[in-house]
């Protein structure tokens, strides 16, 4: 590595942080939307894999990368519906909800695959979205939805309602407010961002879906979620810093610390923010628990 | 005058309970209604009807004549109802004007009008001089100014009719004042105000009007001024009542609980008890009277073993029982009547007769062997059900089956059985009715005579000033005075419960 400069790898750096970051950023953002509205989306990562993999097959079918995206966005918006449907319609367990949607997501995409493709592991090459200028389409539009996101939450009367909802959906349903319609729009928008995030991984970076992809990304995305306080700019800025752990890991043959510290960094961080270490994060009060109206 | 409300024939049963029973109910223009009755009686179920929350199995509900179906709080509000929760309905962490506005922004296009909303709680506050800083976080505020901004946010929706329920539990005496002062003057601006409550100075001091409700039905609606607090109990409970504490004078003896210098934290690790020095003495009932959150529980916690002294020291008959495991603290000679009957005093999906013997089940006449002896285990429960009148079909069924006056019988009769030299007593009637009230304060001044020390505290002051022997005042972790409960005032205990000393109140 003799003559490259140490501008020329901060740039390497920089940049494959920010492409790292990108499809967690899609992810925390959904996990905001929902755990803001009250309901724990665990599933986030079943979620994205479904996003990546019905990306790839729109595009598949129509030659269309627009197409793919907006696959991956309805699929997402459906999954978000189904886990808005067991978690508030029947009032399910959160958690066990959101683990049945990822081991569900697993093996449903391993099985099209078969079926579509006829060979496990992964997809026939699609059409996908070529990079513009240093990055993707999607990197540009994760920093929109950060601002829009922000936006909502805390700039609009539907964000102020949303966060009511979460931190006491009684009182909200005192003044008239709609918990359990609340708690649907934000879910299925959950679902949708988690579908894009997915189709970033797919069709965003390359042409094709893999099993595995996603590898756990939807709960490094709660993670920063968490990290950033359920706040959109705080986890927009946890997700860069596990982009940038990420990263680091790449180019990890230089430096002097082990490899295994820097794939561990991300978590190690999260759980010193969950344990009050950075500064304590605390979620929404009424976070995971179902909504019960009429009770006393 | 004409009727701004008139409930006709409301019916309304919860599984196993008829809660309302053909209720009729009218209220008058520019009046103060107070729903009198014990907990359980169904007032709260008739408002939330009246509010939209719960729908009514039978009856009509007619709006200024016009007969209306609330079918969720949007309409009661559209039709100028506003209530007031007993637990107040407010986000914590979000500000004053927010929780106003919520459900009812004003806005810009698709964006919130913040300085819109400001102003207009600006507006609203000045009209109905009920001063509140619309900046500030309604967590850190007091509990009299977040009721403030309740009120508020049904005046913001232009309620006509204000639902009050039970508005003065949470409340100092001089914030009760207030209250009555707001209420006044809302009234006297053309509003209309039901007030929910059970207790029977409220109705005397501040309604025009009372309408006694008893397991679900009307029993009476009379005018205030034609009636007096002997007949209002009557008819709530249904027969004859003492509301006077009948006890002998009190036979003080030696120390027995003594605390120096106790410090402890509470769960977000801030000081809630900041030194105390307290002595109990046999025979006597030491109340401690003060607003929920000044520390009584975190205090009640460390005597007992569940939470941690961080400084300081306890004695318990001049044995040192600081930070001792509760299982060594309950065989020092400690019985403990928890503050929440659902979360410390019982296992609800237990039976009666396991909870009967909770902190005791290691004692040798429970087992048989490595396990328990359900015979005696039984049998000792069954002595309790008789003796201490806990209505109950057997001592087989779960607690959680019985009446809260029912199970608070059942956590009574284990800690008094246990023949404690001190009875920590947190909170022993909250939520119960008249009668089982009666049952247990009878207890507690048994156990007194007997020579033993009792611990009381409570949010009730009438129930503190009833009682106690000498009264200590707890506010902001410490122990602002000690009175002798002879030359108590609720207005001296008043000023000292919002940090004042007694000096001040003369």
């Amino acid at each position: 590595m003799e003559g490259v400069g140490f501008l020329t790898i901060l740039g390497i750096i920089v940049t494959a942080s920010i492409r790292s970051a990108t499809p967690l950023i899609f992810a925390s953002l959904g996990g905001n939307f929902s755990e803001r509205s009250g309901v724990f989306n665990i599933g986030l990562d079943g979620i994205m894999t479904i996003g990546a993999f019905s990306a790839v097959f729109f595009s598949y079918k129509t030659g269309s990368p627009w197409a793919g995206l907006l696959g991956a966005i309805v699929m997402g918006g459906l999954f978000g519906l189904l886990l808005a449907f067991m978690s508030i319609y029947f009032k399910a367990n959160q958690v066990i909800v959101g683990t049945a949607i990822n081991i569900l997501a697993a093996s449903l995409t391993t099985f099209l695959l078969v079926e579509i493709w006829g060979r496990p592991g992964q997809t026939d090459n699609v059409e996908y979205f070529k990079a513009v200028g240093p990055f993707n389409l999607f990197t540009y539009l994760a920093f929109v939805m950060v601002i829009v996101s922000y936006y909502v939450m805390y700039k609009t009367p539907f964000g102020l309602r949303v966060r009511s909802v979460g931190e006491h959906p009684r009182a909200a349903d005192t003044l008239g407010i709609n918990v359990y319609a609340i708690q649907y729009i934000c879910v299925i928008i959950s679902g949708v961002l988690a579908g894009i995030g997915g189709a970033s991984l797919s069709i965003g970076s390359m042409s094709l879906f893999k099993e595995g992809m996603v590898a756990g990304k939807g709960f490094i995305a709660l993670a920063a979620l968490i990290f950033g306080k359920w706040h959109p700019i705080g986890a927009a800025l946890a997700c860069l810093f596990f982009g940038f752990a990420v990263a680091l890991e790449t180019v990890a043959t230089n430096l002097p610390v082990p490899r295994e510290l820097l794939y561990a960094l991300p978590y190690i961080m999260t759980m010193l923010a969950v344990s009050g270490f950075v500064g304590r994060s605390v979620g929404p009060a009424a976070g995971g628990i179902p909504y019960e109206k009429g009770e006393k | 005058m004409s009727a701004v409300i008139e409930m006709k024939g409301i019916s309304k049963s919860f599984p196993g309970i008829r809660a309302n029973d053909n209720i009729n109910l009218k209220i008058e223009q520019g009046e103060i209604h107070v729903l009198l009755g014990e907990n359980g009686a169904g007032k709260s179920t008739l408002m939330n009807i009246l509010y939209g929350l719960y729908q009514p199995d039978e009856g009509q509900i007619l709006i200024k004549g016009k007969p209306v179906k609330i079918v969720n709080p949007n309409v009661a509000i559209s039709h100028g109802i506003g209530m007031v929760h007993q637990h107040f309905m407010l986000i914590p962490p979000f500000t004053v004007t927010e929780n106003i506005i919520l459900g009812k922004e004003p806005h810009k296009g698709t964006t919130l009008d913040i300085q819109k909303a400001i102003s207009d709680v600006e507006e609203i506050s000045k009209k109905y001089e009920l001063r509140v800083d619309p900046r500030v976080i309604v967590r850190d505020i007091s509990v009299g100014m977040q009721q403030r901004v309740e009120i508020l946010k049904t005046l913001y929706r232009g309620a006509e009719i204000l639902i009050l329920d039970e508005p003065t539990a949470v409340l100092t005496p001089q914030e009760i004042d207030e209250l009555c002062i707001i209420m006044r003057s809302l009234v006297y601006q053309g509003k209309s105000i039901i007030l929910i409550t059970h207790k029977l100075k409220e109705v005397m001091s501040m309604s025009d009007k009372v309408t006694i409700i008893r397991r679900g039905k009307v029993i009476d609606t009379l005018n205030t001024k034609d009636t007096n607090i002997d007949e209002l109990a009557e008819k709530m409970v249904g027969r004859k009542v003492s509301l006077t504490v009948e006890k002998k004078e009190a036979k003080v003896l030696s120390p027995i609980l003594e605390i120096k210098g106790l410090k402890v934290l509470d769960n977000r690790k801030l000081e809630a008890v900041k030194g105390i020095d307290l002595q109990v003495h046999g025979g006597e009932i030491l109340g401690i009277a003060g607003v929920d959150g000044n520390g009584q529980s975190e205090l009640v916690q460390a005597i007992t073993g569940l939470s941690k002294a961080e400084a300081g020291e306890v004695f318990l008959n001049g044995k040192d029982i600081t930070n001792l495991p509760p299982r060594e603290i309950i065989a020092g000679g400690v019985g403990h009547i928890p503050e929440d009957r659902h979360k410390r005093g019982l296992v609800l999906a237990y039976t009666l007769a396991e909870n009967s013997i909770l902190g005791s089940h290691y004692l040798k006449k429970f087992r048989k062997g490595m396990g328990l002896s359900y015979q005696n285990i039984r049998e000792y429960c069954r002595k309790l059900i008789s003796e201490y009148d806990i209505r109950t079909p057997n001592e087989k069924v779960i607690a959680k089956s019985l009446s809260g006056g029912n199970q608070q019988k059942l956590i009574v009769a284990r800690e008094i059985d246990r023949d404690p030299s001190l009875c920590i007593a947190s909170q022993p009637t909250r939520g119960l009715d008249v009668g089982a009230i009666e049952f247990v304060h009878k207890k507690l001044i048994e156990l007194r005579d007997e020579g033993k020390a009792v611990l009381l505290v409570s949010l009730e002051l009438d129930e503190v000033m009833d009682l106690s022997d000498r009264i200590a005042v707890m506010y902001d972790g410490k122990i602002v005075g000690i009175l002798d409960a002879k030359d108590a005032t609720e207005k001296k205990l008043g000023i000292m419960m919002a940090g004042g000393s007694a000096q001040d109140a003369v």
